[in-house]
């Protein structure tokens, strides 16, 4: 175990840092502006990824397949908000929990309706299937530095979004005083319907990018759910920033812990949680 | 004022009476969906002693349902007999300690954080049994032998007997039934409903509500451990699934579909998703997305659940000119046991 070893972990844990901040960053900003906890954050990295593995079939390219899958999930994101979220946001946090858990029994048969309960992989297009040597025996795939740069790119997107234009001034103002925002005449509903379309398309987009990587299988989006509710509230509930760090933490953590603590890997994760939460309970950049 | 109408009241009667002669049908399919009823009517009352009288709602409550389970399973996978005393003190110190030290943790937060941490929690256990080789991986542990209740030598139940498990998990819910009655008709009880109605106020009362959240919360877990044994020696087994958080987000769904802050409310939900849960495959492969679409109408048609349905229409049978709320009184005060259930739901309706 040499240091190139190390640094493929490291960069393998970045990757998946970046994918987890895709998903989280989406569920962040739905429940800090909308005050809504979505478990149905999951199915849309699912119906992502499945998109994928359909599109790309029918058109026999990944970026194809991206393309078409985005509208597709912007579109899902937006029946899902008006048709059930909408219904939720005066209503306590139960119903809300209890009502996204049916929409995942729902996705969850749709997607065994569609597709089966088979196991399904997509092929990494050509350009981006090799790998570069390191040393003699460890070579890092491009795909995965792809993933990193479209992850890059997006959320430099992101942030060029939220910080400088008119719709990212009302998503932070919606962030820190919904009501204030409401009062100021914005136009609140819509700014709903954006900001969860948007952040489920994140989610999904995450499962695009992903599908490639890991195999496309049922159930696949409640792991990722629960990977990023931890993410979230190591991060700090409503912190795009904490959602950062957060699921750098817990990628890297999470890679680490799996080669050098093979039989407890996925408890480093929530180790890891308690452990900053004993620090902060409100999570690394959460209002107190 | 409100009162445990009469006409609830005479229902509940009857769904025991019901519930007691139904083994002597001899209809061993359903004897057995029956006492899986009951266990998650126990699990489910205990998580809403959380949900619906606390004002905790956590998402993590088959953690415990789960451990419980597990340490029957890990002490006794070998073991040729077990003594049903000390597998039930086992099982409820450790479920207690576990709920202690996760609560102690969990209830530093609040709100959403409190239903995400919980979460999180029970699934750290959840690959903890997964993962881990000593105890079964996710195949989980089998169990060759059954509790035995004895007293000195004499063998009072048969475990093995699907009848006597039956009786035996019914005399359990029973207790647990009176036990949290009593529990919330003290002056605890009327602490941690005052809680949930509002914190702040009852802080600034001068009670140390993290510590009433933090025993509200042991006994909640302690008694979902319970289930988990019991649920452990019916099929026995325990597998991780044990605990999943499909797991826990099922028992908030009994709860609510069966109407929270009731007592009775969560044992008619378990009735219902488990009747549900047997009938829906029959009507078609797919019934995942029937299950969903109930649970969506019980959100938006039905938050206060079955319950509070049938509280309602009780309410208004009872509102005949009798005033039956004034002999509901008196009863309270007779040591029987139906006149404590009558007085603990008197209670409820109070609060």
């Amino acid at each position: 175990m040499d240091s190139s070893f190390y640094l493929i972990q490291l960069l393998n844990g970045i990757q998946y840092g970046f994918l987890l901040f895709l998903v989280a960053s989406g569920l962040t900003l739905i429940f800090g502006i909308m005050g809504i906890i979505n478990l149905a954050h999951g199915s849309f990295y699912m119906i992502g990824a499945y998109l994928t593995v359909w599109l790309s079939g029918l058109t026999g390219n990944l970026f194809s397949a991206i393309l078409l899958a985005l509208p597709i999930s912007l579109l899902v994101g937006y029946a899902v908000e008006r048709l059930a979220i909408s219904f939720l946001y005066r209503r306590d946090h139960l119903y809300q929990v209890l009502l996204t858990y049916a929409l995942i029994l729902i996705f969850n048969e749709l997607q065994r309706i569609l597709w089966g309960s088979d196991v399904h992989s997509v092929a990494i297009p050509e350009i981006l299937s090799g790998s570069i040597q390191l040393t003699d025996n460890q070579a890092y795939p491009v795909y995965r530095l792809f993933i990193s740069a479209c992850c890059i790119a997006i959320g430099l997107g992101m942030y060029w979004v939220i910080q400088k234009t008119r719709l990212g001034m009302t998503i932070r103002a919606g962030a820190s005083n919904r009501e204030m925002v409401q009062s100021l005449g914005i136009n609140i509903n819509r700014l709903f319907a954006i900001v969860f379309s948007l952040g489920a398309t994140l989610a999904a987009l995450a499962g695009m990018l992903a599908a490639p990587v890991n195999t496309v299988y049922p159930g696949i989006g409640d792991g990722v759910l629960i990977i990023s509710f931890v993410v979230v509230v190591i991060g700090g509930i409503g912190s795009i920033k904490g959602a950062f760090i957060g699921a750098m933490l817990i990628g890297i953590g999470d890679t680490f812990g799996k080669v050098l603590l093979p039989e407890m890997a996925s408890m480093v994760v929530y180790a890891l949680m308690a452990l900053v939460l004993f620090w902060r309970p409100q999570g690394l950049f959460g209002k107190a | 004022m409100h009162t445990m109408s009469r006409p609830i009241l005479i229902l509940l009667c009857l769904g025991f009476l019901a519930l007691a002669l139904f083994p002597l049908l001899g209809d061993e399919y359903y004897t057995g969906l029956l006492t899986k009823i009951m266990i998650l009517s126990i699990f489910a009352v205990s998580l809403d002693l959380l949900i619906g009288y606390t004002g905790l709602i956590s998402f993590g409550h088959a953690a415990f349902f789960g451990i419980g389970g597990y340490v029957l399973a890990i002490f006794f996978q070998d073991a040729d007999s077990i003594n049903y005393w000390t597998a039930l003190a086992l099982v409820l110190s450790c479920t207690a300690l576990v709920a202690l030290l996760i609560g102690w943790l969990c209830i530093r937060t609040s709100g959403v954080y409190f239903i995400m941490l919980t979460l999180a929690f029970a699934q750290m256990f959840y690959y903890f049994f997964f993962e881990s080789p000593h105890f079964g991986g996710d195949d989980g542990i089998f169990l060759f032998s059954k509790p035995e209740v004895e007293i000195g030598s004499t063998i009072l139940l048969d475990l093995e007997n699907e009848q006597h498990f039956y009786y035996f998990v019914l005399a359990w819910l029973v207790a647990i039934y009176l036990i949290l009655s009593m529990i919330l008709r003290a002056p605890f009880g009327q602490v941690i409903v005052a809680i949930k109605a509002n914190e702040q106020r009852v802080r600034a009362l001068g009670y140390p509500i993290q510590r009433y959240k933090l025993v509200s919360f042991t006994i909640a877990g302690t008694l979902a451990g319970l289930a988990g044994f019991l649920e452990a020696v019916h099929t026995g087994y325990v597998t991780p699934s044990y605990l999943g958080w499909h797991e826990s987000g099922i028992a908030m769904v009994i709860v609510i579909l069966g109407g929270m802050g009731t007592l009775f409310g969560p044992i008619l939900g378990a009735f219902v998703v488990v009747l549900l849960q047997d009938w829906l495959p029959d009507l078609t492969e797919h019934w995942q997305l029937l299950m969903g679409g109930i649970i969506i109408a019980v959100v938006l048609f039905l938050p206060q659940g079955i319950a509070g349905l049938l509280i309602r229409l009780g309410n208004r049978f009872s509102a005949a000119p009798t005033r039956p709320a004034d002999p509901a009184r008196p009863k309270a005060n007779i040591p029987a046991a139906d006149g404590n259930i009558a007085a603990t739901d008197l209670e409820e309706q109070q609060l």
